[in-house]
């Protein structure tokens, strides 16, 4: 009878959530942003103009011109060629220590907030002390005691990242576990494990892809303040943050040389922000 | 184990809880310790195999704790549960997983009771994969043939639960239930949350799917409409206690305790304009941090006297089966039969009982062969 007409109207959760996240249009910003520099990222040596490691005595600190379209650096390199290349190690950078600090966190926060009891006192205590020491800060010492190098650098900004993850985590276990449909995976039986894996996680996910969609844009920066500091991508090799680290001793004479790299960051930290507030909107279960 | 609890020889016992109790709180964290929230307190019965037991109250009286505890969803304070005649009250974990095929339960939201992540049909599947029923196509087959069993279409098991109803939600819960083939299901509340029309239909699956599979049920329920046709005995809980225990029809042609009247009159009428404002039970519900002294009943009951607040009347059995926990429940029974009082039992619970039957003449008249099993539901 009227069941199966009532039923077949609403669109899926997912289809609802996209059509939702397409109407925002600052979301839809973002995400053009971030798959801007991903594709330029990707495509580096087809768009470069120049070979990013060939110096030249006779370029020096040139002005952006129809040769060097973003002008050249301190050893006559092109800027431009040298951004696109550096961009691969700003958005792994990116990425990958947001990845450690998820494959981390997650797990540790889903144990904690499930478990409950020792578990979570321990943790609990570890994350908070890591809190407590400002993000930024916690990254450089790891990195500096790991030594410069740019997959250090990832690790010491994913390992500083974990904290969030785990506390984030934790506290949305704690509210799913109450859930009805849990006790129900306990009714029939289910072992911990699974229903860890099929009813909590799952139920976890949505906040924790919006928490790693914004700390990918503090990574990017952590990335550059540490390269900045040498300790994340060591020459000749390009990232933004180096590029502004030789780029500091110029500001004058050759403002280009950070302006572009500056420039850059901010738009690519920029896309990832407004691509974790339209997510975070998008997956909010509340208007569903 | 109280007198009440025994059953009658010959009866065949499936889950039995001895002197439960159930208290939350009072450890609290290491600077606040929570007040003590005594939510069962030495409550035993004994369920048969096949029956339909209810059990009554107020909301917040400890209904669904108790069912937990016969599940073991939470651990007794104190007393022991027994599953055919075994302790199951320490159990391992292993051995307690396999037995949980055989006792399932049905929630009282639909909406917070299935995993809004997993479709349709792997809610269901997932018993029949856990305790090893069926695999690969086979798995199929059976989501599909318990979900034309709850009335729904089998193709709904592609789809995912935010897509339906309320009363479609709970049939799917109760395909869950039904998929690990148990022996007994709890349904706490199962039918509160849904429309009045729809708890007809629902109750009323409830009832095919109990005849059909052999089932024994236990129907959690705050007020006494929805359980009067369907449930064989009642329990009726206030404040985590059972003060009435008897078979369905005495219980409502005569209420013994002063609680069970009071509920009677108290179900609400169907329709609306109908309802009237008769306040027979006086003030809250006591907080159950701070229980009364003697019987529990007696900061709201009519009839309570001085011997009430120091006395704690026992669950005793009064013969035909019932057990009932009140001082005075021979006088009041007395005086209640003298004639020109009002009738114990309330019109609109007359108006209730109606839509029930109605509901079952009018299935009675559409069971024609190529009926359509899925019925009528909204
Ligand atoms: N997990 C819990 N923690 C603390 N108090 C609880 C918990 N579960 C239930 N209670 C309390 O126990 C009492 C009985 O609750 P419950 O069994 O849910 O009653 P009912 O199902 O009859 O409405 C209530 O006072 C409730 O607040
Ligand atoms: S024992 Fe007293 S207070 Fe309790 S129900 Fe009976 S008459 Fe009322
Ligand atoms: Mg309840």
């Amino acid at each position: 009878m009227s069941v199966q007409a009532e039923a077949i109207a609403p669109r899926r959760k997912l289809g609802r959530a996209a059509s939702k996240f397409m109407a925002n249009r600052s979301a839809v910003l973002g995400g053009v942003l971030v798959v801007i520099f991903v594709l330029l990222a990707i495509g580096a040596p087809l768009f470069a103009t120049h070979d990013p490691f060939q110096t030249s005595f006779t370029a020096i600190r040139k002005a952006p011109s129809a040769e060097f379209w973003l002008g050249t650096d301190e050893l006559g390199r092109d800027i431009y060629s040298r951004m696109l290349f550096g961009s691969r190690a700003s958005l792994m950078a990116g990425v990958i220590s947001v990845a450690i600090a998820v494959l981390v966190g997650v797990p540790f926060g889903l144990l904690a907030g499930f478990y409950g009891g020792w578990i979570d006192a321990a943790v609990s205590r570890v994350t908070e002390a890591l809190l407590a020491i400002p993000f930024l800060i916690l990254a450089i010492a790891l990195a500096a005691f790991l030594g410069p190098s740019l997959t250090n650098a990832m690790i010491a900004i994913g390992l500083s990242a974990t904290p969030i993850f785990i506390r984030l985590t934790r506290g949305q276990a704690l509210s799913v576990k109450t859930e009805d449909y849990v006790e129900g995976a306990r009714a029939i039986g289910l072992p911990n494990v699974l229903i860890m894996t099929r009813y909590i996680f799952p139920n976890v996910l949505p906040p924790i892809v919006v928490q790693a969609t914004i700390t990918i844009a503090t990574a990017i920066i952590a990335e550059a303040s540490l390269s900045f500091l040498g300790l994340g991508q060591q020459p000749p090799n390009p990232s933004w943050g180096s590029m502004l680290n030789t780029a500091k001793n110029f500001m004058t004479q050759a403002p280009w040389m950070s302006v572009f790299p500056g420039g850059a960051i901010f738009l690519v930290v920029l896309g990832f922000n407004l691509l974790g507030d339209g997510l975070r909107d998008a997956l909010d279960p509340r208007d569903h | 184990m109280s007198e009440a609890s025994r059953a009658p020889a010959g009866v065949d016992i499936i889950l039995e809880g001895h002197s439960l109790s159930k208290r939350f709180g009072g450890r609290g964290g290491f600077f606040e310790s929570s007040p003590v929230v005594h939510a069962v307190n030495d409550v035993s019965l004994a369920i048969r195999k096949g029956e339909t037991f209810a059990i009554v109250g107020e909301s917040g009286c400890g209904k669904s704790t108790l069912g937990r505890l016969l599940l073991r969803l939470l651990e007794p304070s104190e007393g022991e549960i027994l599953y055919q005649g075994q302790d199951i009250t320490r159990l391992g974990a292993k051995e307690m997983r396999r037995l949980r095929r055989d006792l399932q339960i049905i929630f009282q939201d639909p909406f917070a009771s299935l995993n809004p992540r997993m479709t349709v049909g792997a809610i269901i599947a997932e018993p029949i994969r856990l305790h090893g029923l069926a695999r690969g196509r086979e798995v199929n087959a059976r989501v599909a043939e318990l979900l034309r069993t709850v009335g729904l279409r089998p193709e709904y098991a592609d789809r995912y639960p935010h897509e339906f109803s309320g009363g479609q939600r709970q049939r799917i819960g109760i395909a869950r239930a039904l998929a690990g083939e148990p022996k007994l299901i709890i349904g706490d509340e199962p039918v509160s949350a849904l429309d009045v029309s729809i708890q007809a239909q629902v109750i009323n699956l409830l009832e095919d799917l109990k005849g059909r599979f052999g089932l024994t049920l236990v129907i959690v329920a705050h007020d006494l409409a929805v359980i009067r046709h369907m449930s064989d005995r009642v329990a009726v809980m206030y404040l985590g206690e059972i003060v009435e225990l008897s078979d369905v029809d005495p219980l409502y042609e005569k209420p013994l305790h002063p609680y069970t009247q009071a509920l009677l009159q108290a179900i609400p009428s169907p329709v609306p304009q109908g309802r009237t404002e008769r306040q027979l039970l006086q003030g809250d519900v006591p907080n159950p941090t701070a229980l009364p002294s003697g019987c529990r009943f007696h900061t709201r009951c009519p009839h309570a006297r001085p011997r009430c607040s120091e006395e704690h009347p026992p669950l005793e059995p009064v013969g035909e089966g019932r057990s009932v926990a009140c001082h005075f429940w021979r006088e009041i029974q007395a005086a209640a039969e003298h004639p020109g009082d009002p009738p114990l039992a309330s019109a609109t619970l007359d108006m209730r009982l109606e839509l029930y039957r109605t509901y079952q003449t009018r299935k009675a008249e559409q069971a024609a062969p190529h009926h359509n099993p899925t019925g009528g539901q909204p």
